[in-house]
């Protein structure tokens, strides 16, 4: 009974002095605490509710969550502009009217003009209007503007030709990339390499909190290397113990700058394209992989074959540290969301940039016609879309299929 | 029965259930709570049987129940699209909870404090925060665990890799570092342990004397034979409290990447 009394007088005391937790002051550790989660939470700077989306089969952690709050003001600040109504393609061509037209003459020239004040309201300055590119004779060619602009208006051909395997059907204009700046917002230049001070080891080009790699230690300027170069980015090895793969960690984290760059560019994090139990995998990856790794290449294409050609016209003041021109990444059109413009295209009201326009007459192609519509002088470049490369393949359209337990993303 | 354990086995203290289930089985308390966790845990375990015979393995790694669709939300699921998982989550969490207020029980027999339910207590917080509280913050119960032994690890993996990098989860960073520290102070004390009561042939077991004088002559102080078990409480139940910190705040209160997070310490007006 003695037992028994001890422990009825044990079970009198509050929980919290059994816990040892009322003496005075311990409200006070207490109230620190609560206050101390408070403000972890409040240093988030993010809330509930947010919108997590499904990428694969239920339980493998396959999602990427987003703030709505966040994707709010992206939405607001990616508006289309106002689509001039189409202009007529009956009538002469415009490299019948006007003296000069190496792009685009085969346009009415309704078309044509139309063509050229999307164009200004696009990318010039709205106090320097057609004056930006052009002098008083429209046909002089000595503004570098007008030079870079009939590269760029060849690009966007043959990008919505050519690359259709990245940019599908939604397509390209000037407007996805400059959205009313003369340069685009979001451009690169190759990093110049560090100085080594004295006998110290260089930084390696990492370490460095940039954006360009989202604050992370890894190597700072992973375009050079993968987004003008062809360097490998592929790393994992094909089996389990090493069997000859060279491939180091230094190598892998110039991967990962690039591929904290793609999340970056798209708003999205890695299982957009991977699955972190296999990120090699092409079957277990999200059919969103197939469509970068196209990507990669058309900036490649473009970078090497569009912009690199305009560096020496381009005045000093435009260029990288290095003496480069500003090039293309996965930003210059994303800029943040996973589809351009939420993937609002604007090549519909368009067509004449689609560089398969004005459509090909039903006969079958003659040797030397174009093909699909496509001017041949438009196909330029040494990357061909869809041919794969050495260890880094994706698989072809039917392989690339997601499993049908696969959710798929929603069309918005 | 051991001859001091008579003294222990007093009538009282229960919570729920009164004189009822106020007995022993050989050495085994019984209670209201023994009963409840009899029950959750042998419903659990026979769904996760039912569970693996309706799936396509039996492979033990491979077995896999896995949380509904998101799109499901806070709803319940048809059984083989989740709804078992809803069912198991809600057995572990009867069995779970159950075992701990045993622990009270007997605490409240003892007349000891609580000090082991809540430690335990601590535990289910996490597990806890993993399947219900983070699941209810997104809205779905599919933001839960798979339960399985390599699909769950998948799902820590890729769970990590939606914020890029977790190891920049400021949360992470202190639970990695209590789990680490509480392994640290637990190989420290139990070498202390081994070695004063581990003599050379014919010598005397040592005591309490020895094993401050050894850490007050190898670090300059000894913490002390009760103060060692506060510490270890301490970190232990750090590490698994901020565990679920670090995975709550994943997502509810911080979609991008976590390396992002720490743009205030590069804005910190010393070198910014």
């Amino acid at each position: 009974m003695s037992g028994l009394n001890q422990s009825s007088s044990e079970l009198g005391r509050p929980a919290l002095q059994r816990l040892g937790l009322s003496r005075p002051g311990r409200a006070l550790w207490i109230a620190a605490a609560v206050a101390g989660a408070a403000a972890l939470l409040a240093g988030c700077g993010e809330r509930p509710p947010v919108e997590p989306v499904q990428l694969g089969y239920r339980g493998t952690g396959m999602e990427t969550v987003y703030n709505p709050r966040m994707v709010a003001s992206l939405y607001e600040a990616q508006q289309l502009p106002s689509v001039t109504p189409a202009a007529s393609p009956e009538g002469p061509r415009a490299s019948e009217v006007y003296q000069n037209v190496k792009v685009l003459g085969n346009l009415s020239v309704g078309e044509f003009t139309r063509v050229m004040l999307a164009m200004t309201a696009w990318v010039a300055p709205p106090d320097q209007a057609c004056s930006y590119c052009h002098g008083a004779d429209m046909a002089d060619e000595s503004k570098y503007q007008y030079q870079t602009a009939r590269k760029m208006l060849e690009m966007t051909l043959h990008t919505n030709a050519q690359w259709k395997s990245h940019v599908g059907s939604t397509g390209v204009t000037c407007y996805t990339c400059h959205a009313g700046r003369p340069v685009p917002q979001y451009a690169w230049y190759t990093a110049p390499p560090e100085q080594p001070n004295g006998l110290m080891a260089t930084n390696a080009m990492q370490n460095r909190p940039e954006l360009s790699v989202r604050l992370t230690s890894l190597p700072y300027d992973p375009f050079t290397p993968f987004l003008l170069d062809k360097q490998e980015i592929r790393m994992a090895g094909n089996t389990a113990l090493p069997t000859g793969n060279r491939q180091s960690i230094k190598q892998t984290e110039w991967t990962y700058g690039l591929m904290m760059h793609f999340s970056n560019s798209l708003g999205v994090s890695c299982l957009y394209c991977h699955n972190s139990r296999a990120f090699a995998n092409w079957e277990e990856s999200p059919p969103q992989r197939t469509t970068a790794w196209h990507g990669i290449r058309m900036v490649r294409d473009l970078n090497v074959n569009y912009l690199l050609p305009l560096t020496d016209i381009q005045p000093k003041n435009q260029l990288g540290p290095t003496g480069d021109i500003a090039k293309i990444n996965c930003s210059t059109c994303h800029r943040g969301v996973y589809k351009p413009l939420f993937g609002k295209g604007m090549l519909k009201d368009y067509p004449e940039l689609s560089g398969a326009y004005p459509p090909a007459p039903p006969a079958p192609p003659a040797d030397g016609a174009p093909v699909d519509g496509v001017p041949a002088d438009a196909a330029s470049g040494d990357a061909v879309p869809g041919s794969p490369q050495p260890g880094g393949e994706p698989p072809t359209t039917a392989q690339a299929k997601a499993p049908a337990r696969l959710a798929q993303l929603p069309a918005n | 029965m051991l001859s001091f354990e008579r003294k222990y086995r007093v009538r009282g203290g229960t919570l729920l259930g009164g004189d009822l289930f106020d007995f022993w089985v050989g050495p085994f308390y019984c209670g209201f709570f023994g009963v409840t966790t009899i029950f959750f845990s042998v419903l659990g375990t026979a769904l996760i049987l039912y569970g693996a015979a309706i799936g396509p393995t039996w492979n033990i790694w491979q077995i896999n129940i896995a949380p509904p669709d998101l799109s499901y939300g806070l709803a319940l699921a048809p059984l083989q699209d989740g709804g078992l998982w809803q069912m198991i989550t809600i057995c572990a969490i009867g069995a779970f909870v159950s075992w701990a207020l045993r622990e009270v029980e007997i605490c409240r027999k003892l007349g000891m404090g609580y000090h082991v339910p809540f430690a335990f207590g601590v535990a289910i917080f996490a597990y806890v925060t993993l399947v219900v509280i983070r699941p209810l913050l997104l809205g779905a119960w599919g933001h839960g665990f798979p339960y399985g032994i390599f699909s769950h690890l998948d799902w820590v993996s890729n769970v990590g890799y939606q914020y890029l990098h977790f190891h920049y989860n400021p949360a992470h960073m202190l639970a990695v570092t209590f789990f680490f520290t509480t392994c640290f102070a637990l190989a420290l004390h139990g070498s202390l342990i081994l070695a004063t009561a581990n003599p050379k042939r014919g010598g005397v077991v040592k005591g309490a004397e020895h094993e401050n004088t050894f850490f007050r002559d190898a670090i300059g102080y000894s913490i002390g034979a009760l103060g060692i078990h506060r510490l270890g409480l301490f970190l232990a139940l750090n590490a698994g409290f901020w565990s679920a910190v670090c995975i709550v705040i994943s997502g509810p209160f911080w979609t991008r990447g976590w390396a992002d997070w720490w743009s205030w310490w590069l804005d910190l007006p010393i070198w910014s």
